[in-house]
């Protein structure tokens, strides 16, 4: 049956964290992500669910219990933002390169300095190098959904990869959204009652040392390995996606089109924005103009192939970026859309534009100076920041 | 003959070693000062095996018994400690040829 409630993206989570039933979840308080492990914390208090809650004095010792506690083989969640995540940018690559499938909720917002609370993509976008799978969400369902999903994907044994699925902070995080539940024995049920652990610290019929010093002879190998997962990556997460679809209806790729077959125009988003975008592609197929939308719902594998044959026809493509990579050549999402882009024997051009830093609004007029710009992309630059005063 | 490591394709995934692996890793070649016992000086009061930061003062029935070279790094940790005088019990000298 669904059960169709009112959530906010931390509260989705949140929910999503009961009905998974993690057997760890170790955390720290950190804005707009403190409310999803705060209403956890809450259900552990209440013994509606089984989890060892780990109360810890930082983001760094958070992740380094939830490695140890994954090591160990346990089912381990998290939820930061931030400052929270850049701090756990130490143990990150090692969750990874461990093999440990520890899955966080992460809240997408700037990261200091100047110091700042809102939305954008440059807490995330600068942990794509970590070997974390990386999923985008546009509101608390694709939130909610997509937490669910990345249990499975973490832990299929051709993946065995940490997993973050983000929000973006207040715009998601703190926004009332109306969305479908599962039921409780549904969501047991698509994600196994537990996780089986090929390793595990705890074995004690098999003794195993997880993570010992590996030097010029086998460190080599080992970081090979996460690039053939994260290979094998697209196509366990589509599986996922189309079982998911087929159980309970929503049907998520790794990247989705919006009246994208036919366009000419298109802009490419991830996150919130890609609603506000959908509107305004609306607006422009209202008066004749063939406007699309691609959103990029997973980042890490970075679906390059997908992007390249679904912008293959257009005429002009405006990448969108939420964070800047300073490099003075653009953002994160433009370099990787046009790396992807390159061998199509016909390009279409391509312009950046990086928005909504420090949580600075896009809003539908902003979508519509886009669209108009790529109607006369020859006299655009390369790389323009929408939205900022000069 | 040399031996051939397996490639990422045949290793475990993700660092997973057997345990108990260090004993086999013989580490002691790194030590440039070594250790002696003097079995006629020692009263087995074994601080030595207390403070030795590796495992190498090996005990038996309760006793020292010796120093597993094989694992000693020359730390002289041991021979500091020794309580024993006026001549002390474990003494440092210099790695042999």
């Amino acid at each position: 049956m669904v059960k169709v409630v009112a959530k906010t993206g931390n509260e989705a989570m949140a929910e999503a964290m009961r009905q998974i039933n993690p057997d760890v979840v170790a955390a720290y308080p950190i804005t707009p992500a403190t409310e999803i492990v705060m209403i956890f914390a809450k259900y552990v208090a209440d013994g509606l669910v089984d989890t060892e809650f780990v109360a810890v004095e930082s983001e760094h010792s958070a992740m380094s219990a939830c490695v140890g506690a994954s090591a160990a083989g346990g089912r381990v969640m998290t939820g930061t933002s931030s400052q929270g995540l850049v701090y756990m940018y130490e143990i990150l690559p090692i969750a990874s390169s461990l093999r440990l499938p520890i899955v966080m909720c992460d809240v997408n917002r700037a990261i200091s300095g100047p110091i700042n609370i809102h939305c954008d993509h440059s807490d995330t976008m600068a942990a794509q190098d970590f070997g974390w799978i990386q999923m985008f969400s546009e509101n608390s369902q694709e939130a909610y959904d997509g937490l669910i999903q990345a249990i499975r994907i973490a832990e299929d044994p051709r993946l065995r990869l940490p997993t973050m699925v983000t929000t973006d902070g207040f715009i998601i995080s703190h926004c009332m959204d109306k969305i479908e539940l599962l039921d409780d024995a549904d969501v047991k049920n698509f994600i196994g009652a537990e996780r089986k652990a090929a390793d595990s610290l705890l074995n004690l019929d098999k003794p195993v040392t997880i993570g010992l010093i590996d030097l010029q002879d086998y460190y080599f190998e080992h970081r090979c390995q996460v690039a053939d997962a994260m290979k094998n990556a697209k196509q366990v997460i589509l599986e996922v996606a189309d079982e998911f679809a087929k159980k309970f209806g929503r049907k998520y790729g790794l990247i989705d089109g919006y009246l994208l077959d036919d366009a000419e125009y298109v802009v490419v988003a991830l996150g919130s924005t890609c609603g506000t975008a959908k509107v305004v592609v609306d607006e422009m197929r209202a008066k004749g103009v063939k406007a699309g939308l691609l959103k990029i719902r997973v980042f890490r594998p970075f679906p390059a192939e997908e992007i390249a044959a679904a912008l293959s026809k257009a005429k002009a493509v405006a990448i969108l970026d939420r964070s800047d990579t300073w490099s003075a050549q653009g953002g994160h999402v433009f370099t990787e859309v046009r790396s992807g882009m390159f061998d199509l024997k016909a390009r279409p051009k391509m312009i950046n534009y990086i928005y909504g830093l420090g949580g600075r609004e896009i809003n539908l007029e902003h979508l519509r100076q886009v669209f108009g710009d790529l109607q006369n992309v020859d006299k655009q630059p390369l790389v323009q920041y929408l939205g900022v005063r000069e | 003959m040399k031996q051939e490591k397996p490639g990422w394709k045949n290793l475990p995934l993700g660092d997973v070693v057997q345990a108990g692996t260090a004993e086999s890793f013989e580490t002691g070649d790194w030590r440039s000062e070594r250790p002696t016992w003097h079995p006629d000086r020692c009263i087995q009061c074994l601080q030595c095996w207390i403070y030795c930061p590796d495992s190498s003062i090996i005990v038996k029935d309760s006793k020292m018994t010796g120093i597993d070279y094989k694992h000693c790094k020359g730390c002289g940790i041991c021979a500091k400690e020794c309580p024993v005088k006026p001549e002390k019990a474990i003494t440092m000298g210099p790695e042999g040829k």
